[in-house]
C-alpha cells in the first residue's frame, strides 16, 4: 500500500477492482464503510462477479475476467480526452514531460512495441524504451508537455484506441456502465478530491499482472491521487504478514530491504555495487538507491558479523549468488512455478516447504504432485497435515497415475506453532510493523518457526564443522549471536533487523562529532555506513527498534490531525511514514492540494505533518528543478512511461489471458501477452482452446469464510462453507440442464474437478465481440484433507502453468473450461 | 455502552407482577443492512460465546447462506438473497436474522411454563432453560418464527441478546465481532437516532424508500433494522407487519380473564350460595336411611 488501512477513510471515491475487500479483508473494510458514512464516499466495484464488495457498492460493473487493463486504459483515455487530469501534478511529479528516444514505437496493428523479434518471439532490442539524454546523461524534458515524443503526447496517442465502445466490446460490459464508472472515478482529478484503488490477487494473478498495476498507477498519477490522503494504489495483502515476508527477502530475486540478490556475474562487491547502484537521471534527483553500498554492507555485517571485514569485501564471497543459466546467459529463475518445473525435471534433491502447501497452491496441482514425487526428500513445516505432506497418499497420487509404492520421496512433517502460539511481528498491508504477543503455548511437540530454523541450522553447522564439505564457509561464518542459539528471541531478531552501531559513528560532515556511539540502535537510514561500522538486517526497517525500545509494540490511539496517521501506533516503514510519496500531497509551492486533508505542508522552513517523503529541509520549489518527490527513483518522478524495467513494454497494453474464449479485437495476431512465460516442459503444461470445447471462462477466488487451506481444519469455518462449489450463471445452468445444488464437473485441458453447482444471478452472460461468453468461478479452499466434505474439490487442478513475465505470478484468474452435469 | 442490571419486567405464566421492577434503560441492537458484507463473524461469535456446536455436515444451501434456517444451535443467521430490481439493478442482500426481543413478546405470552421466559426491564427477552417444558407454544407464538426446539434436550432456545454479557456491561458477542459497524448496541433511543441518520444518508444515495424497521405490531422491538427498501421488508426475510396472533392475545388476554372469571365466579357463587342457603344437607333418601 502506498497509503494505509486507516487512510481509506479519507477517500472520496473507493475503487475495488482486482480485489474483493469486503470478502477478503472484512476487518480493513471498516474504513471503506467509514468513508461512506463520514465523507459520503462512493464505492465503485469492477469485477467478473457481483461479489460481497459489489453488494455494498454504489456502482458495480461486471467485466470479463482478464480484461481489467482494457477497462483501466479506457479510464486513462477518458481522463485524457476530457481534460480530467491534474496538469501541475503530472508536470512535476511524473515523467509526463520526459522526452522518449527516437525509434520508440508501438505497432497498433500487431500489438507489439519497438524491438520485437517475430522470429524469436521476444523483444530482442529494448534500447528504444528509454529517455533521450543530454551530454551529462540527464533526461531531456519539455515542461510544456507539447513535444511530440514527450511521454504525455505518447500516452495520448497510445490510449486513444481505448474508447468507451472498445472497452465495452472487450470487457463485455455496457458502455453506459463504463461511462458512469469513468465519471465517478475521474471526478477526483480536482485538487480537493481523492480516489483510492484497492486491489489484490485479482490483478496480480494474470499473465499481464504487472502492467495491470502499472495502468492503475498511471491513472492515479494523472488524477493526482498518489501521495495524498485518501488516495494511492493500495495492494491488499493476503496474509497477515505477507508484507513482512516480502520486505524481508522472501522472493528469490532480492534480499531483505529489496536489495538485488547478488548474481554469479558479479564476483566482487565492487562489481555488484556498480551493476546495481543507479545514476541520477535529473540534476538534483535524490536517487536514494545511491546508498545501496550502505544498505548492503550493513546487511553483510548482520549476516557474517566479524567474518565480514573491509579486507574480504565484507564477506561478499560468502553470500549466495544467483547462478547463470548456461543456455540463456541470464540469471536463473527460481520463482515459485520455476521451482516446481525444475523439480519435475529432476534438478532438485530436496525441498523444505515452510508454511506453504504447493499441492493446493498450484499452479496446476497435478504438475506439483508429479514434481514432489521426484524428490529424494521433502520437509513440510506446518500446523496441520497438508496435502503436500500427504501427497503420497493414494487418493492424491492417483491424480498423476501413480501409487504410493512408485514414490521414493522421504517425507518429514515438522509440527509448527501457529500465529497465536508465538510472538513476533506482523507487517500489515499498510507497512505497519506490529508486535504481537503469544496467546497460548503450542500443543505437543509443535515449535515456533525460529526454533525449527535454528535447530536445523545448528545441526547443519555441526555437520560442516565435523565433516567439512565443498564450501562450509558461509554456514560457519554466519553471525549467530543470539542469547539462546537454539531458539532465538524474536526481540533480538527485530533488534538485529533494525541494526546498531558497531563502533562510534562520526558525523559525515563534521568528523569531530559522533552521530552514534558503539552499541546504539540505529534510528535513521543515513546513519548507515558502508565501512563496516554499522550492522542492519534490513535498512527499510530502521527505526522499528531504537534506543527507545521496540516501537512495534506502541499502541497509542492519538490522532491529532484526525487523518488517521496514528504516528505512535506501531512503526510504519519507511521512517514511520504513513503515506508514501507525500511530497505529492502539496503543489509545487508546498501548499496542500486539499487544505482540509494536508499530509505535509511547508511551514517556517520545514515540512510538517506526516514524516515527509522528501529531503526534510528542501524548499517546495526544489521540485521544479529536479529534486522530485519519488526519491527512490533516479528520475525523481513517477514513471508513466517505464524505461525498460518491464519485460512487456513501457506502456500497459491489453492482452487476452493465454486461454481466452475470444481473440484480442485490437490485434488478433498477438492476442495474449507475447512475452508471457508459458511452460512447455511437461505433459501437464497444456493449454486449451475454444475450438476444443473449452469455451467457458473460469476464475478462482477466496471466501470470507476460509483462510486458504488452513481453516478446513476448523469446524466453525467448515460449517460456514462446508463444501466445494462452482458458481454458474442462471442462463448457462439452464442451457446445460443444471439445477442449483446438482453435482457438476469442470474440466480444463489439464484436469477436472467435481463440485456442487451454485446457480446465481451474480454472474451474467456477456456479449463479447459479438458473441455470448459465459464465465464461471470457484473458490479455492478445498482439497483432500480436513473436516467436512473435501473429496478432492481443489480448484488448482484446473489452473494453467502460465506466468506474468515480470512478477512470474501464475494466471490463476482467467482460463478456459468445459462444464458438465456430473 | 450502558451497564444494565437485569431487572425483570415480565415472567411467563406468572400469577403475580414481576418483583423488584424499576426503571432501566432499554437496550437495543441496530442492524444496518446497507453496511452488512455477510462476513458471518457474528454467526461464529454467537456460537462460540454461547457454546453452541457447529454443524459441520449441514446441507448445501444453494447460496452463501450458512444454514437453511435458524436452529437450536444456530441462533442467528445471515440470510442471503439475490434480487433483480425493476431497473435491472441486482442487489445481493445480507440480512442478519435472530430473535427480535419484542416489547410485546408473543413467546412469553404463549408460554405456560412458569419462569421459562423472562422479559427484563431493559427489553431483553430471555429463555430460562431449566424452567422450559418443551411444549413448543413459544414457537407458534413467535411472529418471527425464531425459537427452536433441541430434540436432544427437549428444550427451546434462541438468541438471548447475550443477556449474560449485557448484565456485565459488555455488548453482545455479535456486535463485538462485527467489522463494519453494521451492528451497534446501546440504548434504543440512541440507536433510533443513529438509524434515522443512516436512513437519511441512504435516501440521499438513491434509496428513497429507506427506513427503520421497528414493527409496532409487537410493541416495537429491541432489534431494529435500517433497510434500504423499508417498503419491502420481505426482501430481507422480515415479515411485513408482524403481530402477536389474535388467538394468542385472546387466549392470554380476555379469554384468560374470562376463564379466571368462570373459575373464580364459580367459587364465589358457591360461597354466596353457602351463605344464603347454608351447607348442603343430604336428603334422607340418598343416605339410604
Amino acid at each position: 500500500m502506498t497509503n494505509g488501512w486507516t487512510d481509506i477513510a479519507n477517500a472520496d471515491v473507493i475503487v475495488a477492482m482486482g480485489g474483493n475487500p469486503a470478502e477478503n479483508h472484512p476487518v480493513g473494510f471498516r474504513f471503506v464503510m467509514e468513508a461512506k458514512r463520514k465523507r459520503n464516499a462512493k464505492l465503485v466495484c469492477v469485477d467478473p462477479r457481483f461479489n460481497r464488495t459489489a453488494a455494498v457498492a454504489d456502482h458495480f460493473v461486471q467485466i470479463r475476467t482478464g480484461t481489467d487493463i482494457a477497462f483501466l486504459n479506457g479510464l486513462i483515455h477518458y481522463a485524457l480526452q476530457n481534460g480530467r487530469y491534474n496538469e501541475e501534478y503530472i508536470k512535476y511529479y511524473t515523467n509526463a514531460p520526459f522526452i522518449v528516444k527516437e525509434g520508440y514505437e508501438f505497432d497498433e496493428k500487431e500489438g507489439v512495441f519497438s524491438g520485437w523479434d517475430e522470429s524469436k518471439k521476444t523483444y530482442g532490442d529494448k534500447s528504444t524504451w528509454d529517455y533521450e539524454r543530454d551530454d551529462q546523461g540527464y533526461v531531456k524534458v519539455d515542461l510544456t508537455l507539447q513535444h511530440p515524443r514527450c511521454v504525455f503526447q505518447l500516452m495520448k496517442k497510445f490510449f486513444a484506441r481505448y474508447t468507451p465502445e472498445v472497452v465495452a466490446q472487450i470487457c463485455g460490459c455496457s458502455k453506459e456502465d463504463f461511462l458512469k464508472a469513468a465519471d465517478i472515478i475521474t471526478s477526483t482529478y480536482v485538487p480537493a478530491k481523492a480516489a483510492t484503488f484497492l486491489y489484490a490477487l485479482g490483478w496480480t494473478h494474470h499473465s499481464h499482472s504487472v502492467q495491470l498495476i502499472h495502468a492503475a498507477a498511471m491513472l492515479q498519477l494523472l488524477l493526482g491521487n498518489v501521495g495524498v490522503a485518501g488516495g494511492g494504489v493500495n495492494a491488499l495483502r493476503g496474509h497477515a504478514n505477507i508484507q513482512g515476508g516480502t520486505d524481508c527477502g522472501m522472493a528469490y530475486h532480492n534480499t531483505a530491504g529489496y536489495i538485488p540478490i547478488p548474481k554469479a556475474a558479479n564476483q566482487s562487491l565492487k562489481e555488484y555495487l556498480e551493476a546495481h547502484t543507479p545514476k541520477p537521471l535529473r540534476p538534483n534527483s535524490m536517487n536514494f538507491w545511491q546508498n545501496l553500498d550502505r544498505f548492503f554492507v550493513s546487511q553483510l555485517k548482520a549476516f557474517y558479523g566479524d567474518h565480514a571485514t573491509k579486507d574480504n569485501d565484507f564477506g561478499y564471497h560468502l553470500h549466495p549468488k544467483l547462478p547463470e543459466d548456461p543456455q540463456t546467459g541470464k540469471p536463473e529463475n527460481w520463482s515459485w512455478a520455476f521451482i516446481f518445473d525444475a523439480m519435475h525435471q529432476g534438478k532438485m534433491e530436496g525441498f523444505i516447504s515452510f508454511g506453504m502447501n504447493p499441492v493446493n497452491n498450484g499452479p496446476h496441482s497435478r504438475k506439483v504432485i508429479a514434481a514432489l514425487a521426484k524428490l529424494k526428500w521433502l520437509v513440510v513445516v506446518e500446523t496441520f497435515q497438508t496435502e503436500t505432506a500427504a501427497f503420497w497418499k493414494p487418493d492424491i497420487l492417483k491424480l498423476v497415475g501413480l501409487k504410493p509404492e512408485d514414490v521414493q520421496t522421504e517425507v518429514f512433517l515438522l509440527p509448527a506453532a501457529n500465529f497465536a502460539e508465538k510472538d513476533g511481528t506482523f507487517t500489515n498491508s499498510g507497512r505497519w510493523i506490529q508486535w504481537k504477543w503469544k496467546a497460548i503455548d503450542p500443543p505437543g511437540e509443535a515449535k515456533p518457526d525460529q526454533e525449527i530454523i535454528a535447530r536445523l541450522f545448528l545441526k547443519v553447522r555441526e555437520l560442516y564443522q565435523k565433516e567439512g564439505g565443498k564450501f562450509p564457509d558461509p554456514v560457519l561464518a554466519l553471525n549467530w549471536w543470539y542469547t539462546n542459539p537454539a531458539n532465538p528471541s524474536l526481540e533480538e531478531v527485530l533488534k538485529e533487523i533494525n541494526g546498531w552501531a558497531l563502533t562510534d559513528v562520526p558525523d559525515e560532515k563534521d568528523p569531530t562529532k559522533v552521530v552514534l556511539k558503539a552499541g546504539d540502535q540505529l534510528s535513521a537510514f543515513l546513519q548507515l555506513r558502508a565501512d563496516g561500522s554499522t550492522l542492519s538486517g534490513n535498512w527499510l526497517y530502521i527505526g522499528v527498534y531504537t534506543n527507545a525500545g521496540n516501537l512495534a509494540k506502541r499502541r497509542s490511539t492519538e490522532d491529532p490531525t484526525g487523518l488517521g496517521f496514528f504516528h505512535n501506533w506501531s512503526f510504519n516503514w519507511p521512517a514511520n511514514r504513513r503515506i508514501m510519496y507525500n511530497r505529492c500531497s502539496a503543489d509545487a509551492q508546498g501548499r496542500p492540494w486539499d487544505p482540509n486533508r494536508p499530509v505535509i505542508a511547508w511551514r517556517n522552513g520545514k515540512w510538517v505533518g506526516d514524516v515527509p517523503d522528501y529531503k526534510a529541509d528542501a524548499p517546495p520549489e526544489a521540485v521544479t528543478t529536479g529534486l522530485g518527490p519519488f526519491i527512490m527513483l533516479p528520475e525523481g518522478v513517477a514513471r508513466l512511461f517505464v524505461p525498460g524495467q518491464f519485460a512487456d513494454g513501457p506502456f500497459p497494453e491489453f492482452y487476452e489471458p493465454l486461454e481466452s474464449p475470444v481473440k484480442n479485437v485490437l490485434h488478433p495476431s498477438h492476442s495474449s501477452n507475447p512475452v508471457a512465460v508459458v511452460f512447455q516442459t511437461t505433459q501437464y503444461d497444456k493449454l486449451g482452446t475454444p475450438d476444443e470445447g473449452y469455451d467457458i471462462a473460469c476464475t478462482t477466488y477466496r471466501l470470507t469464510e476460509h483462510f486458504h487451506y488452513w481453516t478446513k481444519n476448523n469446524p466453525y469455518n467448515v460449517q460456514l462453507q462446508n463444501e466445494f462449489f462452482v458458481e454458474i450463471p442462471e442462463e448457462l445452468a439452464q442451457k446445460k440442464g443444471i439445477r442449483n445444488g446438482d453435482m457438476v464437473r469442470v474440466i480444463s485441458a489439464r484436469g477436472e474437478v467435481r463440485g456442487r453447482a451454485m446457480v446465481t444471478k451474480r454472474i451474467r452472460p456477456m456479449v463479447v465481440n459479438g458473441r455470448t461468453v459465459y464465465q464461471i468461478g470457484m473458490p479455492i479452499h478445498w482439497g483432500f484433507l480436513g473436516r467436512g466434505k473435501q473429496e478432492g474439490g481443489l480448484a488448482n487442478i484446473l489452473t494453467p502453468t502460465v506466468l506474468d513475465p515480470n512478477s512470474f505470478a501464475p494466471e490463476y484468474k482467467g482460463f478456459l473450461v468445459k462444464l458438465e452435469k456430473a | 455502552m450502558p451497564t444494565v442490571s437485569l431487572e425483570v419486567k415480565a415472567i411467563s405464566a406468572a400469577t403475580t407482577p414481576a418483583p423488584g421492577m424499576k426503571e432501566a434503560p432499554r437496550v437495543a441492537k441496530l442492524i444496518d443492512v446497507s453496511s452488512c458484507i455477510g462476513c458471518k463473524a457474528c454467526e461464529v461469535a454467537c456460537q462460540e460465546w454461547n457454546d453452541l456446536p457447529p454443524s459441520v455436515d449441514r446441507p448445501f444451501t444453494g447460496s452463501y447462506q450458512t444454514m437453511p434456517d435458524l436452529s437450536w444451535n444456530f441462533w442467528q443467521l445471515i440470510k442471503f438473497n439475490e434480487i433483480l430490481r425493476g431497473d435491472g439493478r441486482l442487489e445481493w442482500t445480507m440480512t442478519k436474522y435472530q430473535c427480535m426481543h419484542c416489547a410485546d413478546p408473543g413467546c412469553l405470552r404463549a408460554c405456560p411454563a412458569p419462569g421459562a421466559i423472562v422479559q427484563y426491564a431493559n427489553g431483553i427477552v430471555d429463555f430460562v432453560q431449566e424452567n422450559c417444558i418443551g411444549c413448543g407454544y413459544c414457537i407458534t407464538g413467535c411472529p418471527f418464527d425464531v425459537p427452536r426446539l433441541n430434540p436432544q434436550t427437549g428444550r427451546v432456545s434462541k438468541c438471548t441478546l447475550c443477556s449474560d454479557r449485557v448484565a456485565a456491561g459488555l455488548e453482545p458477542a455479535c456486535i463485538k465481532a462485527c467489522p463494519t459497524n453494521c451492528l451497534s448496541f446501546g440504548t434504543k433511543e440512541k440507536l433510533l437516532l443513529i438509524a434515522h441518520q443512516r436512513v437519511e444518508q441512504l435516501k440521499e444515495r438513491g434509496f428513497p424508500n429507506a427506513g427503520v424497521y421497528d414493527p409496532p405490531g409487537v410493541g416495537g422491538t429491541h432489534v431494529i433494522y435500517v433497510l434500504p427498501h423499508a417498503d419491502r421488508p420481505e426482501d430481507y426475510g422480515l415479515p411485513k407487519d408482524p403481530k402477536v396472533s389474535w388467538t394468542l392475545k385472546l387466549w392470554k388476554g380476555p379469554l384468560k380473564w374470562l376463564g379466571h372469571l368462570i373459575v373464580f365466579g364459580g367459587i364465589l357463587g358457591a360461597f354466596v350460595h353457602y351463605l344464603r342457603f347454608g351447607p348442603h344437607r343430604a336428603r334422607e333418601e340418598d343416605t339410604g336411611k
